[in-house]
């Protein structure tokens, strides 16, 4: 099927007109340029919002007491109780799915008074009482010594991770800080080591002015018991978080009993869903990518199956000749199908090549510009599953253009196409 | 080798029938070199196509080696074209942009040659018409002889069982003319069973068999003392 004479002869007949095949050839590259383009622009978009979420594994869930709103089993309501160390293992153990299952308190923060001291500086900063695994839900990047270990958290050690943001403002330039001493609330930390926050959901700045110590010393230090503030819980890969979400806050119903149909007595932010909701949307403009382009790309299928007729025409006699010769129906179809395929994925991959080249540029200047959290747009790309889609879509439509022109070649009877001039 | 008996064909011109064949008979022996003349008009190309397989007849019965040619599809058409007949034409048809060798090769890659094989044949053939030396010319490079009998190579490449030539010569000069119908009469020689349309008195002459159409009917058929070409020279 693909050998020398059937190639020398789909070049033959391409560049016999070259003119003719640039501007046939057009329509199909215009197409799906266009195609690649928005899906790219598509994802730019798409990168650039979920920039915003940052590195946060996204299957997340942030949940917190707040009032019981239903009296139930004597309790009245209005109640206000706390989440216990002890809910953490009840959930482990009843909510098969999860991951990670953070227990967090936090003190402090922005705009607040001043509660962070080493010598004369001082400055208000979040101090969150955390275990180990809140570095994979909120990935931070530790940029000296180490994050808080399981050491830390059994010998109730009173170590500190600090924000480059707190380094700056508590330390002089230069200055090593681990080893150093800080005073959080009256309490005195060792610094073991600092980090950065890649990015999040608009506030820099801010991320980089935390301060992370271990659960179990900010229980002690700051009269905790076993209180726990707040949990962010993962669900495994494989389970969403929003399905496990029902079950999670029946543990914690139970455990403090709580009314079963108290919707507010247990706050929670899925952010699985949030961000399935983005999703959602971003699913949506591919959608719309796709309809366009192909659009776009069917007028130049059109062009094409519309040259490749008139090539037919032109070639009515050739045609006869070779069926005088012993060319069956399809060796004749085959040969007008293969020029169309030919013709559409040449111009097709020109297009592909030329938009990635626009892509590539873009994605240059768009890294020649400081990037800020206000452009809603990074890193547009096409991934190797668009560019095979493409490749696809393009196969099947050079099919199609050829189609009806292969049928023409071969519906005239042989000796009525050698008459032809 | 050809039988054929009351063949009938008309052309349907609108409402209008014009009925050019009207009942033909007639066989060819293997071997034979038969020369089908008449005026201009009288069916003979029509007659050859049917032969060939290029069209087909309304009625009548046609048997090609002993092979029924009847209602066959464009598939199967197309099969016995290539491994039966070889076609010359007036206008030697020769595809332009290929050179004469690609051109004799053409039928032998209906077959299903492989490429070296293809080349090593079609260069033989060319060889037999002595224009070996002009393998790699395009057409518009050979002269009307010269390509007519790069056609009757091409014709002689997939070892036809019948020749079919409608007016090999009716676009050459007489010298050429007589040139390619040695050629003809050659591989009549060897045993090849040839067909030839013609108007031309002398060309029909130099065939051994003179078959005269009249309306769409044979009206005379006879064996003649053949003419050699090359004695006019
Ligand atoms: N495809 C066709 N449609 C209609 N009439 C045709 C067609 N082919 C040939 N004819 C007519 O049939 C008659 C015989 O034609 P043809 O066999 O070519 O004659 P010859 O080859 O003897 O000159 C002519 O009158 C011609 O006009
Ligand atoms: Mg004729």
């Amino acid at each position: 099927m693909f050998n020398r004479d059937r190639w020398n002869e789909i070049i033959e007949a391409l560049t016999a007109n070259w003119f003719r095949t640039l501007l046939t050839a057009f329509g199909v590259f215009w197409g799906i340029f266009i195609l690649v383009i928005l899906l790219a622009a598509g994802k730019g978009l798409e990168n650039g919002v979920k920039r915003g979420f940052g590195d946060i594994a996204t299957n997340t869930m942030f949940m917190w007491t707040q009032v019981a709103s239903k009296p139930y089993k004597g309790l009245p309501k209005g109640r206000r109780y706390n989440f216990k160390i002890g809910d953490v293992s009840s959930i482990r153990e009843k909510v098969p799915g999860l991951r990670y299952i953070s227990p967090r308190n936090q003190l402090g923060g922005f705009g607040g008074t001043n509660n962070v001291i080493r010598g004369l500086n001082a400055g208000a900063f979040n101090v969150y009482g955390d275990y180990p695994e809140i570095i994979n839900q909120d990935p931070i990047t530790i940029t000296s010594g180490r994050f808080i270990n399981y050491g830390d958290i059994d010998n109730n050690r009173k170590v500190a991770v600090i924000g480059e943001g707190v380094k700056k403002e508590l330390f002089k330039f230069g200055e090593e800080p681990i080893g150093e001493y800080i005073k959080i609330q009256g309490v005195s930390f060792m610094v073991i080591g600092t980090y950065m926050k890649k990015s999040n959901n608009g506030d820099r700045e801010q991320g980089q002015k935390e301060i992370f110590v271990p659960f179990t010393s900010f229980s002690q230090a700051f009269n905790r018991a076993d209180n726990v503030g707040w949990m962010a819980i993962t669900a495994e890969d494989d389970n969403s978080i929003t399905n496990l979400k029902k079950s999670i806050i029946d543990v914690v119903k139970t455990n403090h009993t709580i009314h079963p149909e108290d919707n507010r007595a247990v706050g929670n932010f899925d952010l699985y869903e949030e961000f399935s909701k983005i999703n959602g949307l971003f699913i949506a403009l591919r959608g719309v990518a796709y309809f366009v382009g192909t659009l776009v790309l069917l007028s130049g299928i059109i062009g094409i199956s519309n040259i490749m007729l008139i090539v037919v025409k032109e070639r009515t006699k050739e045609i006869g000749i070779r069926r005088a010769l012993g060319a069956s129906p399809w060796s004749v179809r085959g040969q007008i199908l293969l020029e169309s395929i030919f013709l559409t994925i040449i111009s097709g991959m020109t297009g592909i090549a030329v938009s990635t080249g626009v892509i590539f540029l873009v994605n240059k200047l768009l890294e020649g510009m400081p990037a800020s959290d206000e452009t809603m747009f990074a890193n547009p790309s096409v991934d190797l599953t668009v560019v095979f889609v493409a490749l696809l879509i393009l196969i099947s439509s050079g099919l199609l253009a050829g189609l009806i022109p292969a049928q023409v070649a071969i519906r005239t009877k042989p000796i009525d196409a050698l008459r032809a001039d | 080798m050809i039988e054929i008996k009351d063949l009938h064909k008309s052309y349907q011109m609108g409402s209008n029938s014009l009925h050019v064949l009207k009942g033909i008979n007639f066989n060819v022996k293997e071997g034979e070199l038969v020369a089908i003349m008449g005026s201009s008009g009288s069916g003979k190309s029509t007659l050859l196509n049917i032969l060939g397989m290029l069209d087909e007849a309304d009625t009548g019965s046609y048997f090609l080696d002993n092979i029924p040619i009847k209602d066959l599809n464009e598939k199967i058409a197309a099969r016995y074209r290539n491994k039966f007949l070889g076609f010359i034409f007036q206008s030697f048809n020769l595809i332009n942009y290929k050179n004469a060798l690609d051109n004799v090769a053409m039928p032998l890659y209906y077959q299903g040659i492989k490429r070296k094989e293809r080349t090593d044949k079609a260069l033989h053939y060319l060889e037999k018409v002595g224009l070996a030396d002009w393998a790699t010319h395009l057409p518009n490079e050979l002269s009307g002889g010269q390509k007519q009998r790069v056609a009757i190579a091409r014709a002689l490449a997939s070892e036809p069982k019948v020749l079919l030539a409608d007016e090999p010569t009716g676009a050459l000069d007489t010298k050429t003319s007589y040139e390619v119908m040695e050629l003809i009469q050659g591989i009549n020689d060897e045993g090849k069973t040839i067909l030839i349309v013609t108007h031309e008195e002398d060309i029909a002459h130099m065939s051994k068999r003179i078959v005269n159409l009249k309306d769409g009917l044979i009206i005379d058929d006879g064996i003649v003392e053949q003419v050699r070409a090359n004695s006019y020279v």
